[in-house]
């Protein structure tokens, strides 16, 4: 039986260093225990660096908000050690469908391919994600969560960040070398600097309804234009976990947000997709609107802006959780470095511009679906319709129907941390992109490629099995003692284990699935940093080029 | 860059076409008749495909020259 995580409370404890008379200084403070605050912490402690995470409440989420966590959130949270406790619990799809009026006028499957060990997405009421990364977070002794601890002053220095934090036994003062604002769409710690998240509101309204029911509906993401039972507006069904079922109705700019979320109002209009004699029991109800906006700048000197307190989008993409988690996994290994003195401060600099980059590319997403969804003008819904009723027997429309083009990580392109190819290669695995899962053995095992990098910095060697030559072995051994430690990875074809090469882990690629994704031969390199991003990648083995590869990967070129 | 948008005659028999146009109007309500527009000018956008071309019909639709 899980939890009832919804009403978990956390008890306030006062810490020591209330009582300490010069402010207690720590390495890194992140506010806001959310999914994405969570994760930067989690992912901070792995790594060894001593993390102190405040929240100014003691709850975890009210209501299912985020629900849906695409893959590349699922394979984060794998290196966190908790990312199989979501699958488990979640609900996962692959397929959507879109309905204009009566009519199914397109179906897509985001996750055509075998091969990977997650879906596309999962369905995880909030509260649940939360729990289980609080969960994990406790397992790290590293790792110090205060419950009830307001951020209510913030001096920037040289050296870092001084603040005053608001507890139930009065105020106390904290030091910090760097600080992760995490703390959502309405952040506290944005404003203490007087900084803005500036972009689009659009004026229109949507009620979720999610309700409790025995159905009979397919586990996919349906999405209706103008349905019958919700004329001129769109709807929204979805399933997760516990026979709960998500609907979105769009109510219009018009529509009272405190009136539509009363159960007289919102009955009706459940009843009127599922049917008068439909027996549900309302959840949670909540009447929202929505923006596209960001901060100009993620870093302000020793503050780290992450997740929506960043940057914001509208729903239809499920770009919000999880890009935020993206922005988690790309300070946490710039920010290890720069503590530990292995990389210049202005490596955080590059967290600021690749997320930035990717902010826009959700952004560009979101508002487009967005102004698919709920048309600005009339000229905008007379296309919109038009796309819509071509979709039916033309199969370009199709592709102009969108309903929210869901949630993919970001490639970096044009990253200063990548290293430009100098062979040709073909397919998406370009230095910026996450790295692509495929099944692969280890030590006769059947595992993923995902799971055997990360978390440091990766060079994955491809090879036909033939022994690597002793210069080689040795200059790759040599990298796990450098001062920024290189692992090594060589893969083989299956059945080939025999020629490993000793002191080097060597993983069998299945069915060539690995080699293919990565359009790899025999003597390719990859090397992926410690978000599974690659950075480089190579036709040939040159301990310099590796050298120069991590050295700009770092900013210590 | 020269334009890929071609603005010389293309139609061999350019009465023919334009009568056929207003006849595909013919008894539609305004609002029809806007419907139908736009379903033509997603039509032939896709059959044209070519981005540049596209990008510069647009252009020149909305320029007053």
């Amino acid at each position: 039986m899980d939890r009832d995580y919804q009403k978990l409370t956390f008890e306030w404890s006062a810490s020591p260093d209330q009582r300490a008379t010069k402010p207690v200084r720590h390495p890194v403070i992140i506010v806001g225990a959310g999914p994405v605050g969570l994760s930067t912490a989690i992912d901070l402690a792995l790594q060894g660096v001593k993390t102190l995470l405040l929240d100014d409440d003691n709850t975890l989420s009210t209501g299912s908000r985020a629900i849906c966590f695409a893959k590349r959130t699922l394979e984060i949270w794998d290196r966190l050690g908790c990312g199989h406790r979501m699958v488990e619990k979640g609900v996962s799809w692959n397929v959507g469908k879109v309905f204009f009026r009566d009519d199914l006028v397109y179906a897509f499957n985001l996750l055509p391919e075998s091969g990977h060990r997650r879906p596309a997405f999962i369905n995880l009421q909030q509260y649940y994600a939360e729990g289980y990364l609080l969960e994990r977070a406790q397992q790290l002794p590293n790792l110090e969560i205060r419950w009830k601890n307001k951020v209510t002053a913030l001096t920037q220095t040289a050296s870092g960040a001084d603040l005053t934090i608001e507890t139930p036994d009065g105020p106390y003062r904290l030091a910090c070398d760097y600080l992760v604002a995490a703390d959502g769409a309405r952040s506290t710690l944005r404003g203490l600097m007087g900084l803005e998240s500036k972009g689009r509101v659009f004026r229109d309204r949507f009620l979720i309804a999610d309700v409790k029911m025995e159905a009979e509906f397919p586990t996919e993401r349906w999405f209706w234009f103008d349905p019958p039972f919700h004329p001129n507006q769109s709807v929204l069904l979805h399933r997760q976990p516990d026979n709960v079922w998500r609907i979105d109705f769009q109510l219009g700019w018009e529509a009272d947000p405190v009136a539509e979320r009363q159960p007289e109002r919102v009955i009706p209009r459940v009843k009127a997709l599922l049917g008068e004699e439909a027996q549900f029991d309302l959840e949670w109800c909540s009447v929202y609107t929505f923006a596209c906006l960001r901060m100009e700048k993620f870093r302000h000197g020793r503050v780290l802006f992450a997740g929506d307190a960043a940057h914001g989008v509208s729903p239809f993409g499920a770009r919000g959780a999880n890009s935020g988690v993206q922005d988690a996994e790309n300070v946490a290994w710039k920010l290890k470095l720069v503590l530990e003195d292995k990389a210049p401060d202005r490596l955080l600099d590059t967290y600021g511009s690749e997320r930035e980059y990717a902010a826009d590319e959700n952004i560009l997403n979101s508002t487009r679906a967005t102004d698919f969804i709920t048309p600005k003008s009339d000229v905008s819904r007379t296309f919109r319709d038009a796309a819509l009723n071509l979709s039916k027997d033309c199969a370009f429309a199709r592709r102009l129907v969108n309903s929210g083009r869901l949630s993919v990580p970001a490639t970096l392109h044009g990253s200063p941390l990548n290293t430009p190819d100098r062979d040709a290669f073909a397919g998406v695995m370009v230095p910026g992109a996450a790295a692509a899962d495929a099944p692969i053995a280890c030590d006769g095992k059947p595992g993923w490629f995902l799971s055997e990098v990360g978390g440091r910095f990766t060079c994955v060697v491809f090879s036909d099995g033939e022994p690597l030559s002793r210069d080689t072995a040795s200059a790759l051994a040599g990298q796990s003692h450098a001062a920024i430690a290189v692992e090594t990875v060589i893969v083989v074809p299956k059945s080939v284990t025999a020629t490993v090469t000793p002191g080097l882990r060597t993983i069998e690629d299945n069915d060539g699935m690995l080699a293919q994704r990565f359009d790899a031969a025999p003597g390719t390199i990859y090397l992926l940093r410690p978000d599974q991003h690659v950075c480089a990648r190579s036709r040939n083995f040159s301990a310099d080029w590796i050298t120069a590869a991590i050295a700009r990967a770092t900013c210590n070129a | 860059m020269p334009p890929r948008l071609n603005t010389e005659p293309n139609i061999a028999t350019p009465d023919d076409f334009y009568e056929q146009l207003i006849d595909m109007h013919r008894d539609l309500t305004e609002e029809q008749s806007r419907m139908v527009n736009a379903k033509l000018v997603l039509l032939l956008a896709n059959h044209v495909g070519d981005p540049t071309v596209l990008r510069e019909a647009m252009a020149r639709a909305r320029s007053d020259g």
